[in-house]
């Protein structure tokens, strides 16, 4: 699976950090980094909370 | 036979429940009811991007309402009585007409209807924001250049609508009856940045003033608001006046059911409100350890764990599982101007506030709360990672001075 961000969309709110900051990093100057574009099989669940508690709906998963 | 959910309210916590219960694999009918017409939408945005006019209505649609989960929804319709004995629920359809529907379990999200001045029923020009429709006619209005609008409470709503206001260049009198916006949120001291805030971009901020009267003039036949004559007597004249005095939940059609109400649907610790029905949302008050008394949480994010854990609750009777217990840590956001204020947790506004990163001169720190040793709130503005390090620290058990020392290692 691939994580993709819509940028335009988020807004740093930082929750998928709380669920994941193996793969999503808020930094200082406030933006959200991807880790890791490509995250293991094992951490699927987590990703998915994350696409449903993302506030702004910015985050999808790409299955190529 | 396969066993009926009805779901009253189709708002994230009414669809998050739906869309847990269906990937959960219940196989039977989901009713989902909602007085609103509309497809289920996400309602932060409505004081904001679709106010401003960014967005349209189609942008805030919920996924989980676009998904194939085979829902039986019933929009426009209004749940009316419980008769909890016989396990029916009696609705209202978009035509007026009544209808019995027997469910084998329920999930009461019926959420909330927000607070209006008494006495300003039909007068043109005075808006609530709670629904698409609110935030659609008041933004039509928005659009014609009213040369001041007046917003009424300075809690959340009303501070973001001032915000959309201003973005959109328009002069804003903002009217708080308390002497500093949110300070029975925040307290005192964070009330204060928050004042200074609304200041800073602009607003005319009336702060420790009520409103007495909405002055009005017949315009065409139509009586629209002129005035708001306010405590101190002042007269501020504005076109548009935007009401954001807080909610009350929407437990009329439970009155005399049985289900116990105080202020909200009163669960146990596991969302179960009766046997086979669960509360979930705006209108669920629960007892939490965490914080030592009872919550109703109006966040966006308790709201989709709360249709989540409600769901799982119901799901846990039917198989005879041990129930989880529903506490999580409270979170919620709003964004004013060009700032993002965060907070975890529930602080009491007589806590001890202590800034652990930033100065409140800058707009952009990290602040936590404790009663005595035990940490009850991170607040952020502009600090979105600190928060949501920070709150991890309520899982972890971390008193107050420890979480104050971890805040400023990070």
């Amino acid at each position: 699976m691939r994580i993709v961000v819509d940028f335009d969309l988020c807004e740093s709110n930082a929750v998928c950090m709380g669920i994941a900051p193996e793969i999503f990093e808020v930094r200082d100057d406030d933006f959200l980094y991807v880790l890791n574009e490509n995250p293991p099989e094992s951490m699927r669940a987590k990703m998915e909370e994350s696409v449903q508690r993302c506030p702004k709906q910015a985050i999808s998963i790409a299955e190529d | 036979m396969t066993p009926t959910t009805v779901i009253v309210g189709a708002s994230l916590a009414g669809i998050n429940a739906a869309r847990t219960l269906r990937l959960q694999g219940q196989l039977g009918p989901i009713v989902v009811v909602d007085a609103d017409p509309e497809r289920p939408y996400d309602r932060p945005p409505l004081s904001k991007q679709i106010l401003t006019g960014e967005w349209e209505p189609e942008k805030i649609l919920l996924p989980a309402g676009k998904e194939d989960l085979n829902l039986d929804f019933r929009l426009g319709t209004r749940a009316k009585a419980l008769d909890l004995a016989s396990r029916q629920i009696i609705l209202e359809g978009p035509t007026g007409a009544l209808e019995t529907s027997s469910f084998d379990s329920l999930v009461i999200a019926s959420g909330a209807s927000a607070r209006r001045l008494p006495d300003t029923a039909g007068i043109a020009g005075v808006h609530v924001v709670r629904t698409l429709a609110d935030s659609l006619a008041l933004r039509a209005e928005l659009d014609a250049g009213p040369f001041r609008v007046v917003v009424i409470g300075a809690g959340f709503i009303g501070a973001e609508v001032a915000s959309s206001c201003r973005k959109r260049g328009l002069d804003v009198t903002l009217v708080e009856a308390l002497p500093l916006p949110l300070e029975r949120i925040l307290g005192a001291e964070m009330g204060q940045v928050c004042a200074q805030v609304h200041i800073e971009n602009g607003v005319d901020l009336r702060l420790d003033t009520g409103v007495l009267q909405i002055e009005t003039s017949s315009v065409d036949g139509v009586e629209r608001v002129r005035a708001v004559v306010l405590s101190d007597g002042t007269v501020v004249e504005a076109e548009v006046v935007v009401v954001g005095i807080g909610v009350t939940v929407n437990t009329q059609w439970l009155e005399g059911s049985g289900i116990a109400l105080d202020d909200g649907v009163m669960c146990d610790n596991t969302l179960l409100a009766a046997p086979d029905v669960v509360a979930a949302g705006d209108i669920a008050r629960y007892p939490s350890a965490r914080f030592g008394r009872t919550l109703r949480v109006e966040h966006w994010e308790t709201a989709i764990a709360g249709g989540e854990a409600a769901a799982r609750r119901l799901l846990a009777e039917a198989s005879g599982e041990t129930p989880a217990v529903f506490d999580p840590v409270p979170w919620f956001w709003s964004d004013q101007y060009d700032r993002k204020i965060q907070l975890a947790g529930r602080p009491m506004p007589t806590d001890e506030c202590r800034i652990v990163h930033g100065t409140t001169a800058e707009f952009r720190f990290v602040a936590l709360y404790g009663d005595g040793d035990r940490l009850t709130g991170v607040l952020g503005m502009n600090r979105p990672r600190h928060v949501v390090q920070l709150r991890a620290l309520f899982d972890e058990g971390v008193s107050f001075s420890e979480a104050c020392e971890r805040a400023a290692a990070l």
